[in-house]
C-alpha cells in the first residue's frame, strides 16, 4: 500500500512567475527508504512543504497515510514526523527541553517511546542540560531526529538532513535510518548528495520542479543507456579540452580523477583511435576503461 | 489545557533565560519612569533674559530685581544697547529682551504711564509663551505695587474691580508629577505589551521554530494564548510595580480611586493592545521589521495620546487620529481614576470602546494569520 501519494502537484510562487513543483506525480510505499535526488531549487522543499501541510499546492492532490493534505491536515499533522532543513528547534531551550516539549505536545511522554530513539539518543544524552543552540552542528541533527521521531510517527520527512554535516556523521546519520525503516517507518529524504542516493531502496531524480526519473538505483543506472568510460592523463584540463573538441566523442563530463565520456559510435576502433588521437596531442599516461555509470551520470545523462 | 500548559512552561522558561530581555521588561521601564517625569514637565525655568536698561533709575533697578528674584529668569546680559541685546538672541545665549526706555520712571512717576518693549526669541514655542507670559505677569505685580505705595490712602476702590479667586481642585498644588506619572505608565505598559508580543512571535517564525509547531497537533488558539498569556501577566506586572513602587514611594501618588476598577480597565486594555502586536507580528517576516512598525505606532501613541499635550487643543484631523488610539483612551482612565476618584459609571464609555479595540485588534490578527498560513 502506498503511504505517501502525489498526483499531478502543481506548485508556483510569485504569482506563477516561479514554478517550483510542476506537474509532479509519484507514491512512496509503506515501510519503504525514498530518497528525492535533486540540485538545490529543484523544488525538494516545496514538496515537503506540501506533503507536511505548511503549504497548499495550486493544484494536483496529495495524501500521506490515507490523509488528504488540504482536508485532513490535522490527522496528517499528528502522525508525520518533520525535521526541515534548517535547525528549527528551540535554541534557548535545552536538549532534554526540547525532547520533553515535542513529545508532549503529541500528547505522548519520553518514556513511553524512548525504544524509538534510544539509539539515537544515548549519544547526545552527555549534553541533555546543553541549551540546543549550543551543540555542533551533528548533535543538533540528531536532537532534531528525535524531537521527529518522539510521537512514533507513521511517515518520516527528512529535508536535507545531511546537508553541511561531516563525512562521518552522515555515514553515521544513514546507519540510523536503516534501523528506524526496520522499525516499519516509512521514510521521505531528500539530498542535493548523488552518492547518498544509492542508499535509497528507491529514488525519484528531480530536476526544476519535475520529475526526471523515479526507480531504484540499480534500475537506473541499468537504464543508462550508452557504455561509459573514463579517461586520465597528466594534464587534466587540457585533456577535458582536447576530448570536448573532439567529434567522436558524444559527452565528456568532469568527474574527480576521471572524465567520464561516451562515444558517438561505440567499437574497439573508437577506443583506440581515441587513445591514438590522443597520444599525437602529447598526452601522457593515458587510462581508458569501461566503467558502470554513477547515479550522478545518470542524473547528468538525464538533465541533458 | 494540558498543552497550553506546556507552551506556557515554555515560553516563561525562553523568557526568564533571556539575558538581554529581561532587564528590559522589567528594570527599563522603572527607569524611565523615575526619568521621564522628571524631563516632561511643562514649567520653564531658566530663561536667559537680556536687559536694556536706557534709564539706569531706582524704579528700573527695582523692575530688574524683582525679574532675576521671580526664580525663572537668569540675566543674560545688562546693557544700554538693544543691539547689543539682539546679538545675544542670535547667538542664543539670550531668549528675551526687555527694554526700558529712557525716563522710565519719570515718565512713570508724571505721567502716570510707561511703556515697556519685550522681544521673544520664538524658536522654542513653549519657552517662548511661557517666558513672555511669565515676565507679563511680574511687570503687573510690580505695576500693581506701586500703585498701592502711592494710593494707599485710597479706601474705596473708584472703579469697579473683579477679583477672581480660583483653587485647583483633584491636584491642588498644580503637581506637574501627578499629572504625567500615570500617563507615562501607560506608555510604558504600552511598549513592554506591544514590542515584546510582535517581537517574540516573529522571532519563532526567523528561527523556523513556527514551521515545527506548525507539523504539531497544537492549534492557532493555543499557540496564540500562548503567546498572549505571558505578555498579559508581565504586563500586569511591570503596571503593578510602577503603580505600587514608582509612582508611590518616589512620587507619592496614591491612587483616589478603585484599584478594582483600574486593573479592570487595563486587563481589557493589555488584550488589545497584545492584539496589536499580534496583527503586527503576523505582517512581519523579521524582527527588523516588526521593531520598526512597533516603533511607528508608539511614537504616534506617545505624541498624540494626550500625554504630552491636551485632546481639546488639537485640530480636528488629529483629535480624530487620537480618538482612534487605545492609548488615549487608556491615559484618561488612569488619570481619572487616580487623581479624581471616578467610579465605573464615568468610565462605563471608555469600557465600552476598549473592548471594541480587543475584539478588532484581535480579530484582524486571527483573521490575517489564518490569510498567510
Amino acid at each position: 500500500m502506498a503511504d505517501v501519494e502525489l498526483h499531478n502537484i502543481v506548485k508556483t510562487y510569485n504569482k506563477g512567475e516561479v514554478k517550483a513543483v510542476n506537474d509532479v506525480s509519484f507514491s512512496v510505499n509503506e515501510g519503504e527508504l525514498f530518497g528525492l535526488i535533486g540540485a538545490d531549487g529543484a523544488g525538494k522543499t516545496s514538496i515537503f512543504r506540501i506533503l507536511t501541510t505548511l503549504l497548499l499546492p495550486d493544484s494536483g492532490n496529495a495524501s500521506v497515510s490515507g490523509f488528504d493534505v488540504i482536508k485532513d491536515y490535522k490527522n496528517i499533522r499528528s502522525s508525520v514526523g518533520y525535521m526541515p532543513g534548517k535547525f528549527s528547534l528551540y535554541q534557548d531551550l535545552s536538549v532534554e527541553e526540547n525532547l520533553n516539549f515535542f513529545a508532549s505536545v503529541f500528547n505522548t511522554s519520553v518514556k513511553e517511546n524512548y525504544d524509538l530513539i534510544k539509539d539515537i539518543y544515548v549519544q547526545i544524552e552527555p549534553f541533555k542540560d546543553r541549551r540546543a543552540g549550543k551543540l555542533s552542528g551533528g548533535m543538533k541533527q540528531k536532537l532534531a531526529l528525535c524531537c521527529a521521531l518522539i510521537h512514533r510517527p507513521k511517515v518520516l520527512f527528512l529535508d536535507e538532513p545531511t546537508t553541511g554535516v561531516d563525512t562521518v556523521s552522515r555515514k553515521e546519520f544513514w546507519e540510523m535510518l536503516k534501523r528506524l525503516k526496520q522499525q516499519g517507518i516509512t521514510i521521505l529524504v531528500s539530498t542535493p548528495y548523488m552518492d547518498e542516493a544509492t542508499l535509497c531502496e528507491r529514488i525519484a531524480l528531480i530536476q526544476n520542479g519535475k520529475i526526471l526519473s523515479i526507480d531504484t538505483p540499480d534500475e537506473i543506472v541499468k537504464q543508462f543507456p550508452e557504455n561509459l568510460f573514463a579517461v586520465k592523463a597528466n594534464d587534466m584540463s587540457k585533456l577535458l579540452n582536447d576530448l570536448r573538441k573532439n567529434n567522436e566523442i558524444k559527452t565528456c563530463n568532469a568527474f574527480g580523477e576521471f572524465h567520464h565520456i561516451t562515444f558517438q559510435n561505440d567499437n574497439e576502433n573508437s577506443h583506440n583511435e581515441l587513445i591514438h588521437i590522443l597520444q599525437k596531442a602529447n598526452h601522457q599516461n593515458i587510462e581508458l576503461k569501461h566503467i558502470t555509470p554513477s547515479i550522478e551520470d545518470c542524473f547528468i545523462k538525464l538533465m541533458n | 489545557m494540558r498543552t497550553l500548559k506546556f507552551l506556557l512552561q515554555k515560553e516563561f522558561k525562553q523568557i526568564f533565560r533571556n539575558k538581554a530581555l529581561l532587564p528590559l521588561i522589567f528594570v527599563v521601564p522603572i527607569v524611565q519612569l523615575l526619568i521621564l517625569p522628571l524631563a516632561a514637565d511643562y514649567e520653564v525655568k531658566n530663561i536667559n533674559i537680556s536687559i536694556v536698561d536706557h534709564d539706569h533709575s531706582t524704579f528700573s533697578r527695582n523692575l530688574i530685581s524683582k525679574i532675576t528674584s521671580s526664580g525663572y529668569f537668569r540675566l543674560a546680559d545688562y546693557s544700554n544697547s538693544f543691539q547689543s541685546a539682539f546679538n545675544q538672541i542670535e547667538s542664543d545665549k539670550s531668549d528675551l529682551i526687555l527694554e526700558i526706555p529712557q525716563g522710565f520712571e519719570k515718565n512713570l512717576v508724571r505721567e502716570n504711564e510707561q511703556k515697556l518693549f519685550i522681544a521673544v526669541n520664538a524658536i522654542n514655542g513653549v519657552k517662548a509663551g511661557l517666558g513672555g507670559a511669565y515676565l507679563n505677569q511680574i511687570i503687573t505685580a510690580y505695576n500693581a505695587d506701586i500703585r498701592l505705595q502711592w494710593f494707599q490712602s485710597d479706601k474705596f476702590n473708584t472703579a469697579p474691580v473683579i477679583t477672581v479667586a480660583s483653587s485647583n481642585w483633584f491636584n491642588p498644588f498644580m503637581n506637574y508629577r501627578f499629572f504625567m506619572v500615570p500617563g507615562i505608565l501607560v506608555v510604558l505598559v504600552t511598549m513592554v505589551g506591544a514590542y515584546m508580543c510582535a517581537l517574540n512571535i516573529v522571532k519563532e517564525k526567523e528561527a523556523g521554530t513556527i514551521e515545527q509547531i506548525n507539523v504539531t497537533p497544537i492549534k492557532k488558539y493555543q499557540f496564540i494564548l500562548g503567546k498572549l498569556i505571558p505578555f498579559w501577566i508581565i504586563g500586569m506586572f511591570v503596571f503593578s510595580v510602577g503603580l505600587f513602587v514608582v509612582a508611590r514611594l518616589v512620587y507619592g501618588i496614591v491612587p483616589v480611586g478603585s484599584l478594582l476598577l483600574l486593573y479592570g480597565y487595563l486587563s481589557i486594555y493589555l488584550i488589545a493592545l497584545l492584539g496589536l502586536g499580534l496583527l503586527i507580528s503576523t505582517f512581519a517576516e523579521t524582527q527588523q521589521q516588526a521593531m520598526s512598525v512597533a516603533f511607528f505606532f508608539i511614537m504616534i501613541f506617545m505624541l498624540m495620546s494626550g500625554l504630552f499635550t491636551s485632546l481639546d487643543g488639537m485640530p480636528q484631523w488629529a483629535y480624530i487620529i487620537a480618538k482612534c488610539s487605545p492609548v488615549t483612551y487608556f491615559i484618561e482612565v488612569v488619570r481619572m481614576v487616580v487623581l479624581k476618584g471616578s467610579g465605573f459609571s464615568d468610565i462605563k464609555n471608555h469600557f465600552v470602546i476598549m473592548i471594541g479595540f480587543a475584539v478588532l485588534l484581535n480579530g484582524l490578527a486571527i483573521w490575517n494569520y489564518k490569510k498567510t498560513s
